[in-house]
């Protein structure tokens, strides 16, 4: 049976938790990611093949591998690291890895006499990549980015894990507090797709803005 | 904007009065196992208007792109002011040059492109003041002084805020030609600059160059399907075949009593 007063009981409590632990590691570990995922892509770009290709296989190796295995193994080989810092480590690095294959996309779609014209012009690498690659690159890459930020929103219930106490892991002791799990579950999930939509509407809405 | 050949400081000893402005010394090029160019000697003086004909696959664009250093030399040398652009010879042995050292030549050289290659995001103006500012170190003001000037002189000076996709192909070629001359080469590349314009967009591209041409002494290295264009700028045509020159002439010697029945054959073609 649905008791509406566990539900409403279960709110402030998941909200709490969402707004704390949830929100932080989403917002925090995206825009780590964003910003490692353009370091991998410039650099298996502009590093030369020897240095490049270790860099592609370990990204790959991240890439392959379960974000939860990556979780327990960080968490118990950094003792002195808190919970939350391992979780928004390894939520950065690990989304980074999809990150740098959309950043990858984007600069590749940039048109060859994009290159060309900046070098015809003699600007050196550093500025052409800031002045004349990224800003376009960019622009197509930021829907993708966004999606991969949403799905790394969803995946946060895997800080289970590493007992951070996130939204999921609430709802769960408060379920057994109650012995009824349905109430505080449905909440959770609702919350998850109150933010998740919206956000997924809004990247679209950018995605045409952005359009040239 | 008249250009003073000898005001860069020179930076190689062999550079002199006497150099011509390009050298082209043995030049080899290979694509895979494709051999597009075959021992290619030539030379442009300073101020010289050279136009480049022949079929596709002749090998004359690939010329303008080795010149630009956007393909890389497979044998041979190519001499700009006596400087070496990508190779030089030491102890009579073919030395790689570093890329700092490429990029202190490459500056005297501009270039504009079939499909304009202007940067989208960014305005008119900007396009014109990135190299300037960044590269030779000019002053904001300066550059977008120099930049409003050159805009001017292509007819668009009011379409300084605009973005390239606002404009049509023969406006954004002609904001491509202030952008390279807003680095104040020595030497101007042309690569099929009228090919993927309207028929109607030609004649004021064309107009612009022609007044280049006249205006300044920048040496040009033209590749072009545009007979007439070439006839009005050039002070020579070289006709290519296979990777190699066929002949070359003054454009009216050449047009009206080419030697080559190969050459009569292309004009035909073409004209």
């Amino acid at each position: 049976m649905f008791e509406t007063e566990l539900f409403l009981e279960a709110l402030p409590i998941l909200v709490m938790a969402f707004l704390e632990v949830t929100l932080v590691v989403t917002v925090t570990s995206s825009l780590l990611a964003a910003v490692l995922g353009l370091v991998w892509a410039i650099a298996l770009r502009e590093l030369p093949g020897a240095l490049a290709r270790p860099l592609a296989f370990v990204l790959d190796f991240i890439r392959m591998t379960p974000l939860p295995v990556h979780l327990l193994v960080i968490y118990y080989a950094f003792t002195q690291l808190s919970p939350m810092t391992v979780g928004i480590l390894v939520f950065g690095v690990h989304y980074s890895t999809y990150m740098a294959e959309s950043y990858r996309a984007g600069i590749e779609s940039i048109r060859k006499g994009q290159w060309e014209a900046a070098k015809a012009l003699s600007l050196p690498p550093a500025r052409t990549w800031r002045a004349v690659i990224l800003p376009q690159a960019i622009r197509n890459t930021l829907p993708s980015l966004g999606n991969w930020a949403i799905a790394m929103f969803k995946d946060t219930p895997f800080l289970i894990f590493i007992s951070v106490p996130e939204m999921v892991t609430r709802a769960r002791e408060f379920g057994g507090q109650n012995f009824s799990y349905i109430e505080a579950m449905t909440l959770a999930g609702l919350l998850f797709l109150l933010a998740s939509y919206p956000t997924a509407v809004l990247m679209q809405k950018l995605e045409k803005k952005l359009a040239y | 904007m008249p250009t003073d050949p000898d005001h860069r400081p020179t930076t190689d000893a062999r550079t002199s009065e006497e150099e011509p402005r390009v050298r082209f010394e043995d030049v080899h090029k290979k694509f895979g196992r494709t051999t597009v160019l075959e021992d290619l000697n030539f030379v442009v003086g300073r101020g010289e208007r050279v136009t480049l004909i022949g079929p596709s696959g002749s090998g004359k664009t690939t010329i303008l792109r080795l010149l630009m250093t956007l393909e890389t030399l497979t044998g041979g040398y190519i001499w700009v002011d006596g400087d070496p652009l990508t190779h030089d010879r030491r102890d009579g042995k073919r030395v790689e040059l570093r890329p700092k050292q490429v990029a202190q030549v490459r500056k005297r050289i501009g270039m504009v492109f079939q499909q304009f290659n202007l940067f989208p995001n960014m305005t008119v103006l900007q396009n014109i003041v990135e190299a300037p500012v960044h590269v030779l170190g000019q002053s904001r003001e300066q550059a977008a002084e120099n930049a409003l000037s050159l805009l001017e002189k292509v007819g668009l000076r009011e379409r300084a805020d605009a973005h390239p996709t606002e404009l049509s192909g023969g406006q954004q070629q002609r904001v491509a030609i202030a952008r390279a001359l807003a680095m104040d080469p020595e030497i101007l590349l042309l690569d099929e600059v009228t090919s993927a314009l309207d028929p109607e967009l030609v004649g004021d591209v064309l107009n612009v160059l022609k007044d280049v041409a006249a205006s300044t002494d920048i040496t040009m290295l033209i590749v072009t399907h545009e007979m007439q264009f070439a006839r009005d700028v050039s002070n020579r045509v070289m006709m290519f075949d296979g990777g190699r020159v066929l002949e070359e002439a003054p454009p009216e010697q050449l047009f009206s009593n080419p030697q080559h029945e190969r050459t009569q054959k292309f004009l035909e073609a073409v004209v």
